[in-house]
């Protein structure tokens, strides 16, 4: 074998090891059908093609990550002490986006149920997306309204919230600015009122209070049905069917809830939209 | 040395029954032994033989997954570097990381590159979830395979959650405290989260306490927490991985223009 490669293709086949792949191909494909021409032309050996980069790429990751791990040494505080709680106490960095979410929601939402959905949203994308373009390459055009909601949730409801909850938020969870001293004292006043206060001054947990939390949570819901009433017959709305459309427009509003309650909380000291013995929304 | 000695020494070695044995083909640039090397080699072969151009393109795949389970792999050989060093007991945790930093030779270079290469792990699989949901990657054939990446995610988010509590300092215990006490605030298996009453849970016995073994992060969650680490959802993700891999080539190869 080692004699036949070293001589026989030194005889045989230069051009082809000169020229490469892609000439290769487009030599064979001119001789053959069309349909294989484009099957042909379209691809390359991955020895060397894709391995070579595969490598490059493999050896510039292990270059950096060295570098990286013989200037920057891993943190490690004094021995635990579950005692001395510090203040801030906070989640590892990649789910400081869900410890924010815990000022605008209770812990069994913020903490529980959204995490869930997020996960439970993310595996639903495939089968409730039935739009066929933009199916291996990129495309904003066509996919207007699934490109925005990603991007939407995964800058803005996810990264940002992880950049807040790592450089802004210190003793207390308090926002500060990058300039200011995280000053363990500093006080903020709660003045946080529930909807029902703001609005006519009834408390959240009377039976009035109840009444518009309710109808508060559910006219937020219910703009996923009138959305469907008005564009019932539109051709987009007629592929993807009710139950997707149902899933769709549900986890949609699950999601934009959060900056709802962000604007409400943060605009209008709104602590709770709906209070019941049982949890508070 | 003449050349004819030259010549029969290079048969000697190449065509020996040990050299032949190992390599099953030459190394001439031939279409042949183009092929044979990825068809022929058990760790290339997890790709075609011939790739489609545009996937060729770092502009279409940023290296993302490649880059994740290469950074995967990372952790797992300094990890085990690591498991020679330390012992998972309220004793010893904290000391083992302190010694690891300066007694064990290159200790505090393996852990910087554990650590780091966890972290920029997450981000990696973050991009290429970014990546894939940007080329439409995940659409007919491929729905399951996305499906899967969504659990590798949660799998890889679980790895780093779990490892943070390991070194025993206050980052450690306080993070994890953080975000287990989530946990007691699970609709009806938490003992502080809605309708708790109607399962009937209570501090001692509820998901949190399931989590890490008791009413608070102490030694028991350590060890808990180190054998999730280092065993269990090391395996779980490597099973998964093996699948995600593997659909890739069944569903038609990576995803590109029709």
């Amino acid at each position: 074998m080692a004699d036949a490669s070293g001589t026989a293709t030194a005889a045989t086949s230069p051009a082809v090891a000169k020229v490469g792949a892609a000439a290769e191909a487009r030599a064979v494909s001119k001789a053959q059908a069309p349909a294989k021409t484009i099957e042909l032309a379209d691809k390359a050996h991955t020895w060397p093609y894709l391995v070579r980069l595969e490598f490059l790429a493999g050896l510039i990751v292990m270059i950096v990550l060295t570098v990286w791990s013989i200037a920057l040494d891993a943190p490690l505080e004094e021995i635990a002490q579950p005692n001395r709680t510090p203040n801030p106490s906070k989640a590892p960095w990649y789910f400081l986006g869900l410890q924010d979410m815990l000022v605008y929601f209770d812990p069994w939402l913020a903490g529980v149920v959204l995490p869930s959905l997020i996960i439970v949203g993310l595996m639903v994308i495939p089968y409730v997306d039935v739009n066929p373009k933009g199916n291996g390459y990129y495309t904003f055009k066509y996919r207007k309204f699934a490109i925005s909601t990603f991007i939407f949730g995964f800058f803005f409801l996810w990264i940002v919230l992880i950049v807040m909850g790592t450089f802004l938020r210190g003793p207390g969870w308090n926002l500060f600015a990058p300039w200011d001293y995280w000053d363990p004292h500093k006080v903020v006043p709660l003045t946080s009122v529930d909807l029902s206060e703001f609005l006519f001054g009834i408390p959240a947990s009377s039976a009035g209070g109840v009444l518009l939390g309710l109808a508060a949570i559910g006219g937020w819901f219910s703009l996923g049905a009138v959305f469907y009433i008005w564009k019932r017959n539109s051709p987009t709305m007629k592929k993807l069917g009710f139950v997707r459309y149902a899933i769709v427009a549900g986890l949609w509003l699950t999601m934009m809830a959060l900056p709802a309650k962000m604007v409400l909380r943060i605009g209008f000291n709104i602590k709770y939209v709906l209070v019941t013995p049982w949890f508070n929304i | 040395m003449a050349e004819n000695e030259k010549q029969s020494l290079k048969d000697k070695v190449f065509e020996s029954q040990v050299w032949r044995s190992i390599f099953r083909h030459g190394y001439a640039d031939t279409h042949r032994n183009r092929v044979l090397q990825v068809a022929g080699n058990v760790f290339l072969h997890l790709h075609p033989t011939k790739t489609r151009r545009h996937a060729l393109r770092i502009r279409f795949t940023w290296c993302a997954g490649g880059v994740t389970f290469l950074l995967f792999l990372v952790t797992v050989v300094t990890g085990v570097i690591l498991m020679f060093y330390y012992r998972p007991t309220g004793e010893h945790a904290y000391i083992d990381i302190k010694m690891l930093e300066f007694d064990v030779p290159f200790g505090m270079v393996i852990r910087n590159m554990h650590r780091w290469a966890a972290h920029a792990m997450v981000i990696a699989v973050w991009v290429h979830m970014f990546r894939v949901f940007m080329t439409g990657s995940y659409k007919p054939p491929r729905e399951f395979n996305w499906v899967i990446g969504v659990i590798l995610l949660v799998l890889t988010l679980l790895l780093s959650f779990t490892g943070y509590l390991l070194p025993w300092d206050q980052l450690a215990i306080w993070a994890v405290t953080v975000g287990t006490n989530m946990a007691r605030a699970t609709p009806l298996l938490g003992h502080e989260g809605p309708f708790y009453e109607l399962v009937g849970v209570n501090a001692r016995y509820d998901a949190r306490s399931f989590l890490i073994a008791g009413q608070v992060v102490g030694p028991p969650a350590l060890l808990r927490f180190y054998v999730l680490h280092c065993i269990f959802i090391p395996i779980a993700a490597s099973v998964l991985m093996i699948v995600h891999f593997w659909r890739v080539r069944k569903d038609g190869g990576i995803s590109g223009p029709m």
